[in-house]
Parts: structure tokens; C-alpha cells; sequence
């Protein structure tokens, strides 16, 4: 007899969950402590070593937070989860246990803006050097490898340009390198686009975005695939080498495929310290159990302000996968076929200043640096979040000064359509 | 049988029914694997046999080395084997000259042979290969889940608060059966780097 699968909207729900053993509470407790007591002093030193199951203290693992981790685990497919204090500290905890000073990784260049300053400029700092390829041309990530590379970083859907990377493509250039493919899913989220069917061997988010999904909590977290052999060549010491500090223990040989999210825990939390706290994680969760609904509104409602403002006299150009005709609507059909998004660019034909003007008009759109909101909203990322970069930067990441950015959130499509009616008049 | 996925019910009814485990290549070194493996094993309540020629006079957990299999003075139901995969073969011979033959063998993570394996199996054995008990029964309790990791499971039962050497229930709803396609994905990349060495 084979095990049935339950479907998505059901994992969303009941993953990781379970009734309070102690109390019986049904929805998860916010266990809002910093530590926990050991049974003794064998229990707490077996613990310390990796040798058992259970808690020590919230900066290593915290139950609410472990929640969270196995349900966005499970959405995603991956073997395990570890949840950190923002989208970047996932990505900084992620990539310290891959790169060592001198080490490379290539990313797209279409990044979250955020993104883009992490790896030229802290990433530089540690040693850690980023080369940049071009998602819509994959023959630059074969150019791009090296015998230093350790990675591969794209984005599913790419903020803000709202483009589908062709992640198949991607991994099997990964694969060819031997190294691992890293997906930031945040955009899609796995209701939508799930990476690691794809190809993926790590899956990296921003909760703060769809996952939580109501504007309300900075999150990150990290899915280890379970897919890659760390220990096939020396690239990966730190997975395939006794840890001094864990008494020589071989972290891929102890853990199997879940090894990676081991290695960002047991070190990363540990050492980096960006952990969530367990009342954010409680938060995630409330707002993961509804993701399935809210992600399919996002994209209905944004393919219908979209399809509205390509007919607009003022509307030079509206950039959605979702669209027929647009360059990337084939990716979105294959991948992301349940829509593509909440996320989208145009262009005024008036320009910048049209661009300024429609932002300053809006009355139910707010205008903010976030995404993935219940609420819409607008901004001109060429001013925000995209400022640091230069102005090469700023187009090869479809930020284009003459752009203007639309999250668009849960309200009736009617009432979003007449506020952006109103102010391109105004 | 496909030996690169399992069913979750064929480890749950593996787990659920062994009682007694002989584990070769036990190590008395507190921070081997096999060592990790044999004291959770234990405080879960299986009678645990350590089987380790180097360490004969000496204890684990209050469990004496025996040699071999051949020197276990009671029936046995499962021998996991905490060797090489090359040592699979010989070890699985002397299992079945056993008598009462073990019902399963278990190779450890890292560990497959597929020729012991076939051999186990044409005796009327079980076989799991490449996974390791420790895990699959803290992920099938869902006592593995502190660590973020996807026990696979879902159950909306309240389960008892665990104390020390209780048996936990495996009786939980399996999500996916371990059939995952990134469970795929990494046998085949590993037959890739095999056939490509
Ligand atoms: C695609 C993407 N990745 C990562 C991040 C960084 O996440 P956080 O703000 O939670 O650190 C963001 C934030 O905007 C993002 O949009």
C-alpha cells in the first residue's frame, strides 16, 4: 500500500502542527522563552553533541519556529527548514556554510535590490566574491564557472521585474559544475513555483513577504533539498569534514540529506545569531494557513490590473509574465502556472515625472518599500529600493528610473482599478 | 523492490515490529554516528546487541561487545549494519546461517550493496538500505521535527508528553512516503558520479 498524498492547502495547515502534548492546545503556542530545561546532566550534554532530539536554546531552535520550518519544509518538498531572522540573513547564514575566503558564487544579476548590495559589497568584505550572469542568457552562468565557484543564485520570479528564470536550464548548468543551485522562492512562494521540482538544492525566502503575507513580520528561512552529495570532492568542507567543535563529527555522514540545514543551525544560528523570534514565526504560520487563497488572489487581481493598465492611453509599457505577448509569458506558463504573481513593473509615458505623480495620487495603493502585502502597493524603485546601485545596475535589474513597481494585495480588483483610474487622471 | 525510496508504512512496520537489533560496527567513541544511533535506539526501548570484535570485554550502555553475529546468545530481528558497504556482503552471509534467521537488514546511511541486499532478500528478508533507524523513527514520531526537519507526517492527534525511554507512536499520516523527486533526484545523481568515476 502506498502512502496518499494530502495536497497543498491541506499541508499549509497541519505540517509541523501537531496538539500541544502538554496542554492540548490545537493551534501552535508562541513558546515565548529564551531556554529549556535539560532532564540532566547527560540529557543536556547529548543534546549539545548533536546525539539527541530537543530543545536548548531559541538562538538554536525554539518549538513554535520549528513549526514553521518543517511546514515551509514540506510546502517546498525539501527535507528540512531553518528559519532566520530576515530573507537576507537566510541568505547570509546559507552561503557562509558553502564559501570560504576567495570562493566564488554566481548570481543573476535581476535580484531584489537588497540582494545585489549584500553580495557586491558585505559579501565582498568576508572574501566572498559574486559574478554576475544574465537570467535571460544562460550561456553567461556556463561562461561564469570557475573552479572556485560554490554556487549558483537566481531568483524564481525576480523583484522587481516580476521575470521567470528558466530554473531548469539553470540546474543543469549547476549540475554540470557540481555545485549547488540556490532559488529565492520569495516571490512565487511554493503555492505558485516549487523550486526544488525544478532542480533546486536550496530554497532560500523572505517570509516577510507572501508567506506571512500580511505586512506584519521580518522573516527569512532556508530548505535543504536533500539533494545534493556534499561530500563528493573537497568543495564543501565544512559538510564533509569533522567539525572541531562538535567533537569531530562528519555533519553529511551524522545527518544524510537534511545535513545542510544541520550545517546552518548547529553553525550558522549558532555562530551568526540571526534567529527568528518565536513570536514572528507564530505570525508566519497564522498567515501560511491561508497562503493557497491569498496567493490565487494576488495573481487574479494582478492580471486583471494589469491586462487594465496595458489598454491605458497613459501607459507606455506594462511588464507581467501573466500577459500574452509578454517575453516571459512561456517561462510563467511552465513554471508558474497558476498565475504569475503578485509583482509587476510599467512605464508612464510621461516619464519619471508621471511616474512620481501617479505614486503621490494614490489613495488606496500605499507607497513602501515591501511586497507581498494584503494590501497593493506602489513603489518607484529607481528612487527606493534600488537607489545605491548604478544606473547600469539599476536597468540590468529592472529598475529603469522611468519604472514604477505594483504589489498587488487581497482588496476588490474594482476599487484598485479606480484608484489607479483616478490618480494617472489627476 | 525499489531500494532508492521507501514507503514510509514498509519503515513503520519495520520499527514497530523489531524488537531486537544487533548493530555491527557499534563504536564505544561518543561522537561516532553508530554510537548516536545505538543509545537513542536503546532508550527507545529495542533491545540493543553492540557487535564489534575490537571491543569484546567492554560495554555499551551496559550492553557487552559480542564478536559476531554467530556469538549473540538470543534470537535477533534486525542486524544494522554500521560497516562499509563492502563488508555488507560477508555480514549478511553469516546472517543467514543464523537460526532463527533475523527478519531485517539495515544498512546505515552511506552504506548500499546491492548484491547482499538481493541475497538478504531471496532468504525472505527485509531490506532497508542507506537510511539510517535513528532518524527514520525520530522523523515517523515526529521527535525529529525540533530540528526543522519534515517528518513527512501529519497527525491532529494529541501525542503524550515524551519522557525518557518511552516508545513513541509511529502511527502517524505519512505525506509523501519518502518517494519525494528530490529523493529521486539524489540517487540519481550519485548513479551519475558512479557511472562517470
Ligand atoms: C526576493 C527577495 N529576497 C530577499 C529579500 C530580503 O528579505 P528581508 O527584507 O526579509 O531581509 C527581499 C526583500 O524585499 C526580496 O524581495
Amino acid at each position: 500500500m502506498t502512502d496518499r498524498l494530502p495536497g497543498f492547502a491541506t499541508l499549509a495547515i497541519h505540517a509541523g502542527a501537531q496538539p500541544d502534548p502538554t496542554t492540548g492546545a490545537r493551534n501552535t503556542p508562541i513558546y515565548q522563552t529564551t531556554s529549556f530545561v535539560f532532564n540532566d546532566a547527560d540529557h543536556a550534554a547529548s543534546l549539545f553533541g548533536l546525539q539527541s532530539f530537543g530543545n536548548i536554546y531559541t538562538r538554536l531552535g525554539n518549538p513554535t519556529t520549528a513549526v514553521l520550518e518543517e511546514r515551509v519544509a514540506a510546502l517546498e518538498g525539501g527535507t528540512a527548514a531553518v528559519a532566520t531572522a530576515s530573507g537576507h540573513a537566510a541568505q547570509v547564514t546559507a552561503l557562509q556554510q558553502l564559501l570560504r575566503p576567495g570562493d566564488e558564487f554566481i548570481a543573476a544579476r535581476k535580484l531584489y535590490g537588497g540582494s545585489i548590495n549584500q553580495f557586491s559589497h558585505a559579501f565582498k568584505s568576508f572574501g566572498w566574491n559574486v559574478v554576475w550572469a544574465d537570467p535571460d542568457d544562460i550561456s553567461t552562468f556556463e561562461r561564469a564557472v570557475t573552479p572556485r565557484t560554490r554556487a549558483i543564485f537566481i531568483e524564481s520570479l525576480a523583484n522587481p521585474s516580476g521575470s521567470v528564470t528558466d530554473i531548469e536550464a539553470i540546474s543543469a548548468v549547476a549540475r554540470k559544475a557540481g555545485v549547488p543551485l540556490i532559488v529565492d522562492n520569495t516571490l512565487a512562494s511554493p503555492y505558485l513555483i516549487r523550486p526544488i521540482d525544478h532542480g533546486a538544492d536550496i530554497v532560500l525566502h523572505s517570509l516577510t513577504k507572501f508567506l506571512g503575507g500580511h505586512g506584519n513580520s521580518i522573516g527569512g528561512i532556508i530548505v535543504d533539498a536533500g539533494t545534493f552529495d556534499w561530500s563528493r570532492d573537497n568543495k564543501y568542507p565544512i559538510l564533509s569534514e569533522p567539525r572541531p567543535e562538535y567533537h569531530g563529527i562528519k555533519l553529511q555522514e551524522t545527518f544524510g540529506n537534511f545535513a545542510f540545514a544541520i550545517a546552518c543551525r548547529v553553525l550558522g544560528l549558532r555562530d551568526l545569531g540571526a534567529a527568528l523570534s518565536p513570536f514572528n514565526a507564530f505570525l508566519f504560520l497564522t498567515g501560511i494557513e491561508t497562503l493557497p487563497l491569498r496567493m490565487q488572489r494576488h495573481c487574479d487581481n494582478a492580471k486583471a490590473v494589469a491586462e487594465w493598465l496595458s489598454a491605458h492611453p497613459a501607459v507606455n509599457e506594462v511588464n507581467y509574465a501573466g500577459l500574452t505577448g509578454n517575453r516571459y509569458n512561456n517561462l510563467a506558463r511552465k513554471y508558474s502556472p497558476k498565475g504569475a504573481g503578485a509583482l509587476f513593473t510599467f512605464t508612464l509615458k510621461g516619464g519619471y515625472d508621471a511616474g512620481v505623480s501617479l505614486v503621490s495620487n494614490l489613495k488606496l495603493f500605499s507607497h513602501l518599500a515591501n511586497i507581498g502585502d494584503t494590501r497593493s502597493l506602489v513603489i518607484h524603485p529607481a528612487s527606493t529600493t534600488h537607489s545605491q546601485l548604478t544606473d547600469e545596475q539599476k536597468i540590468q535589474a529592472g529598475a529603469g528610473p522611468d519604472l514604477v513597481r505594483l504589489s498587488i494585495g487581497l482588496e476588490d480588483k474594482e476599487d484598485l482599478i479606480a484608484d489607479l483610474d483616478q490618480a494617472l487622471q489627476a | 523492490m525499489n531500494h532508492d525510496t521507501y514507503d514510509d508504512n514498509y519503515i513503520r512496520s519495520i520499527l514497530n515490529n523489531v524488537k531486537t537489533i544487533a548493530m555491527v560496527g557499534a563504536s564505544p567513541v561518543n561522537v561516532r554516528p553508530s554510537y548516536f544511533a545505538f543509545k537513542y535506539l536503546a532508550q527507545r526501548g529495542y533491545d540493543m546487541i553492540p557487535v564489534n570484535p575490537g571491543q569484546v570485554g567492554k560495554n555499551l550502555m551496559g550492553k557487552p561487545f559480542v564478536a559476531s553475529l554467530a556469538d549473540i546468545d538470543r534470537p535477533i530481528d534486525m542486524v544494522d549494519i554500521f560497516r562499509n558497504s563492502n563488508a555488507a556482503l560477508p555480514l549478511v552471509k553469516d546472517a543467514l546461517t543464523l537460526n532463527p534467521l533475523p527478519k531485517v537488514i539495515w544498512m546505515q546511511l552511506g552504506v548500499r550493496n546491492d548484491e547482499a541486499c538481493a541475497l538478504a532478500e531471496a532468504a525472505g528478508l527485509q531490506v532497508v538500505m542507506n537510511r539510517c533507524p535513528k532518524i527514520e523513527y525520530g522523523r515517523l514520531s515526529s521527535e525529529i521535527s525540533w530540528m526543522g526537519v519534515n517528518s513527512r507526517t501529519l497527525s491532529s492527534k494529541r501525542a503524550p508528553v515524551p519522557t525518557q525511554g518511552m516508545r513513541l507512536s509511529l502511527n502517524r499520516v505519512s505525506v509523501s512516503g519518502g518517494g519525494t523527486n528530490a529523493a529521486d533526484r539524489a540517487a540519481q545523481i550519485k548513479d551519475d558520479k558512479n557511472n562517470n568515476a
